[in-house]
């Protein structure tokens, strides 16, 4: 055993710790899940925004329901498929609070695709951080609306046919047309350097409300290696090579006039 | 002759579905029915049935597509659980007036808020005037059983209404049980083919579904659906004894066990009349008159039917799975106290609400509700109108 003297640890300068905006609770996501790296990229930035003690985060129903006991502030608790009603709620009668809501593909983009669409045609002064990962993960692995062509889920055996199970909407593309949409970017969590760039797009949802520019949406690309049936590396390579042509990443508004359209 | 298979619930309500091969499912999953629908998606894939399968993007959808396929033609069901059927309450009064014959299993669930996951039957009581007919299931066999019935009862041409099939969220629906699976021939032959009235494209005779309807016949619309629920309950009679005669295990609107010389009764709906019926029997040993009345069809109800059975009883308690908020009851009480003062029965009845959002039922506690009738029975009034069995005060 190599003997540790505190005094040395102590001049240690830290380069990695919890943020503040996160509490201690470990969270209980499957191995490799990205939920909890989205979960940190929204900590880092609302630590680095000084934001977390005007925050107020509505979580979905999801894997990400308990997301009220990993974020370290206040939280709301919406009906499946709510959360951006939920926020309109909060945000008008707190204007000066930050409201963000934390969805996956399923509650926004499937039974709350109507309450999404609203709220950036109303210009909400929100925050949405949209987790697609293709799959209805906390029911255990049904087709969501952004399954791809051909993917295998508890209820698409076979594979999802667009002649039986519809085609994959892409919420950015739709959401594009929405006037009141300050912005609104694609990101991945696979490779690092996305990851970086994943914190960057949603360093930018937070200043839009900040600023009070509008509806601010970052959808990321997420891995289920649990409802895909791959290994956490196998999950990452079709994060790749197939969740990445069909959504293609890119910022897709950018209320300063610099979205630089898909990458 | 049907064979003995170990089954959940939900797997057991998806064998059902396969069997009986319906036109359209429409659905959106939600725990704890998800396997049903899950199972039933795979049967779908598999050619094993020629299945509609739709994959809705809100129960609200699911519903509202499962009442159109119903009107224009098609043999129809579907499951759901909780926010789900919450979410299509408004579809739910739709469905029942338009006389579509949607059959609905319901793993019965707690409601928000807070979200729960677990049984009580807070969700199907939320629609009890909707003017659904509700059936409740003890076991896996009876869920698989009602699902069977419950298309029968729905499609007969004197009652053409929706049909719940209500089995309880984990206690039923994730339990395993070895239940006797009929075979599928059989099964076909006692549901008989689609039979639809007036499906939608008979270009000699063009109406419309569910046009504006004032004041000038609304109220006479409301009146004739009023009399359907007198022939759905001859229905649910006739087709649980049929049942019984084709498959040797026969159904009524109610259940009773040890009733006749009972004097201390439980009244409950669903898994709890299996806890209640083992107390009975062991308390039976010991020489007590206690007895027990299940609920198999809360809708249509059988009031009549419920004073009746009642004839020897000195104390009652109902057991509710669902709080009447601001009513000062469970949602059952009221109706079987209705039922009594209907039929003249003076009798005093105890509600006791228990197992919200999945609390666990423990045999002492149904030990502790026929104490607790003991005395009532003897004063003949209870000190108490409503209790909450579990609960830490
Ligand atoms: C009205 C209603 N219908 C269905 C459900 C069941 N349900 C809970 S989470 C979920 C899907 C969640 O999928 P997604 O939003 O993609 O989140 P993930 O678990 O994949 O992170 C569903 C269908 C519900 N809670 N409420
Ligand atoms: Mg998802």
């Amino acid at each position: 055993m190599s003997a540790v003297n505190e005094a040395d640890l102590r001049e240690l300068e830290p380069l990695y710790t919890r943020p503040e905006s996160l509490t201690e609770t470990p969270m209980r996501y499957c191995p490799a899940c990205t939920h909890g790296t989205a979960h940190r990229l929204v900590a880092e930035v609302l630590d680095e925004l000084g934001v977390r003690e005007r925050t107020v985060a509505v979580a979905s129903v999801g894997c990400s329901v308990y997301a009220y006991e990993y974020f370290n502030c206040d939280c709301v608790q919406a009906a499946h498929g709510r959360a951006p009603a939920v926020a309109t709620g909060i945000k008008r009668v707190r204007p000066d609070s930050v409201v963000f809501t934390y969805q996956g593909d399923g509650d926004l983009a499937s039974i709350g695709l109507a309450e999404v669409i609203h709220a950036a045609a109303r210009a909400e002064n929100i925050t949405v951080i949209f987790i697609n990962n293709a799959v209805f993960g906390m029911t255990q692995g049904q087709m969501a609306p952004t399954s791809l062509p051909g993917q295998v889920t508890t209820t698409t055996p076979r594979g999802r046919s667009v002649e039986q199970g519809g085609h994959p909407l892409r919420v950015c593309e739709l959401l594009r047309e929405v006037e009141g949409v300050a912005y609104l970017a694609r990101r991945a969590l696979g490779a690092p350097r996305q990851v970086r760039a994943a914190r960057k797009a949603i360093h930018k949802a937070f200043e839009a409300q900040l600023e009070g520019a509008g509806f601010a949406l970052v959808e990321l690309l997420s891995i289920c290696p649990t409802f895909w049936h791959k290994s956490p590396l196998e999950a990452l390579k079709h994060l790749e090579q197939a969740m990445v042509p069909y959504y293609p990443l890119g910022e897709y508004v950018d209320w300063r006039g610099s979205a630089g359209g898909e990458e | 002759m049907g064979k003995l298979r170990p089954m959940e619930g939900n797997e057991a309500i998806a064998e059902a579905m396969r069997q009986i091969n319906p036109d359209v499912v429409a659905a959106y999953p939600i725990t704890p029915s998800t396997e049903a629908v899950q199972i039933f998606a795979r049967f779908v894939a598999d050619g094993q049935v020629d299945t509609n399968y739709v994959a809705v993007e809100s129960e609200h959808s699911a519903m509202s597509a499962c009442i159109a396929a119903s009107l224009a033609g098609g043999r129809v069901m579907n499951v759901t659980a909780s926010q789900g059927l919450a979410l299509m309450w408004e579809m739910l009064y739709i469905a029942a007036s338009l006389r579509s014959t949607v059959v609905l299993s319901v793993a019965n669930r707690a409601l928000s808020g807070n979200i729960n996951i677990h049984c009580d039957h807070s969700d199907a009581m939320g629609a009890r005037d909707a003017g659904w007919l509700q059936l409740y299931g003890e076991n896996v066999q009876e869920a698989y059983d009602n699902a069977i019935q419950a298309v029968v009862i729905a499609e007969r041409e004197d009652v053409r209404l929706p049909v719940m099939n209500c089995y309880d969220g984990f206690l039923v629906s994730h339990s395993y049980e070895l239940l006797e699976v009929e075979e599928d021939e059989a099964v076909r032959e006692f549901v008989g083919p689609y039979k639809p009235v007036r499906p939608l494209l008979d270009v000699q005779n063009p109406y419309t579904i569910g046009p504006l309807d004032l004041y000038d016949f609304y109220h006479e619309h409301k009146r004739s659906q009023w009399e359907a629920y007198r022939p759905a309950k001859q229905a649910v009679i006739e087709v649980g004894k049929a049942f019984g005669e084709r498959f040797g295990r026969s159904y009524g609107l109610l259940e009773p066990y040890f009733l006749d010389d009972a004097e201390l009764v439980i009244v409950a709906l669903g898994s709890t009349a299996g806890i209640v019926k083992d107390i009975v029997e062991q308390r039976r040993e010991g020489g007590e008159r206690v007895g027990l009345l299940k609920i198999r069809s809360f809708r249509p109800f059988p009031a009549e039917e419920i004073a009746d059975a009642l004839g020897s009883a000195r104390a009652l308690a109902v057991m509710d799975r669902a709080a009447g908020f601001g009513s000062g009851f469970g949602t059952l009480y009221p109706e079987v106290a209705a039922a009594l003062y209907a039929g003249g029965k003076q009798v005093p009845v105890v509600d006791y609400i228990y197992g919200l959002g999945g609390r666990m039922v423990l045999p002492e506690e149904i030990h502790q509700v026929y104490n607790e009738l003991a005395p009532v029975a003897a004063s003949g009034h209870p000190e108490q109108l409503t209790r909450w069995l579990g609960v830490r005060e």
